[in-house]
């Protein structure tokens, strides 16, 4: 029964961040302005993070967790590096 | 899966089930308002949902079901949720600056013009001159 329940949330889960990964990549695609590209690629980081702790818990393992977590701060400083570059115009003055 | 998730009680997967599909369900909402919303300054707020609740159901979740299924308290999840939660606010708002910024700059309609302040310049992140260190 708890098995069956836990398929089933998993798989609608993961279904739910692929079409969320999806849905960012495509306005990073089409978006007008380069802002909205950067924002693209960090919904895209955050909806990658969410679908491998899911998969972490589909599978039972901890080892997502810890790629995830890269995942995040890689994201982070990413974002930053953008932002500032789209600020000043070089990353590192 | 099945052989750590059919010996978990019955209650413990319909709480991960629920924080899970709330998760994922806010994470999706937000993407497609992120498609949808017309302007840049509406569509920042939109991604937001992921990164709060979003992120917050997901990591939930994993914590009851690693807990529940190890027998012993397992909370290093926090750890993604409490990073997420503070750098989220700072890397959205550093964007919207240089959205701000950029049009300034270029003269488009629709942004506030620069605050006519008596202070020197360069005060402000969004009023400094790009060429100027």
């Amino acid at each position: 029964m708890s098995a069956i329940i836990l398929f089933s949330a998993v798989s609608i889960a993961q279904l739910m961040l692929a079409a969320a990964m999806a849905i960012a990549s495509l306005r990073m695609f089409r978006g007008p302005r380069a802002q909205d590209r950067i924002i693209g690629l960090d919904t895209l980081y955050i909806n990658a993070m969410l679908l491998l702790v899911t998969f972490g818990i589909g599978t039972g393992r901890v080892i997502y967790f810890e790629a995830a977590l890269v995942m995040g701060m890689l994201g982070f400083v990413a974002t930053v590096a953008l932002a500032k570059f789209l600020m000043r115009g070089e990353v590192i003055e | 899966m099945m052989q750590s998730a059919a010996d978990m009680p019955v209650w413990a997967a319909i709480a991960v089930a629920f924080f899970l599909l709330i998760g994922s369900g806010l994470a999706l909402i937000g993407a497609i308002g992120f498609l949808r919303l017309p302007t840049f300054y509406e569509r920042i707020h939109a991604p937001t949902l992921g990164t709060s609740w979003g992120i917050g159901g997901v990591m939930l979740a994993s914590m009851i079901f690693f807990t529940v299924s190890s027998g012993r308290p397992v909370f290093h999840e926090l750890l993604i949720g409490i990073f997420v939660t503070v750098t989220t606010p700072i890397t959205f708002m550093l964007l919207a600056r240089a959205a701000l910024h950029r049009d300034r700059a270029e003269g488009n309609g629709n942004v506030p013009d620069k605050p006519n302040r008596s202070q020197p310049a360069g005060e402000d992140l969004g009023e400094s001159d790009p060429r100027k260190g």
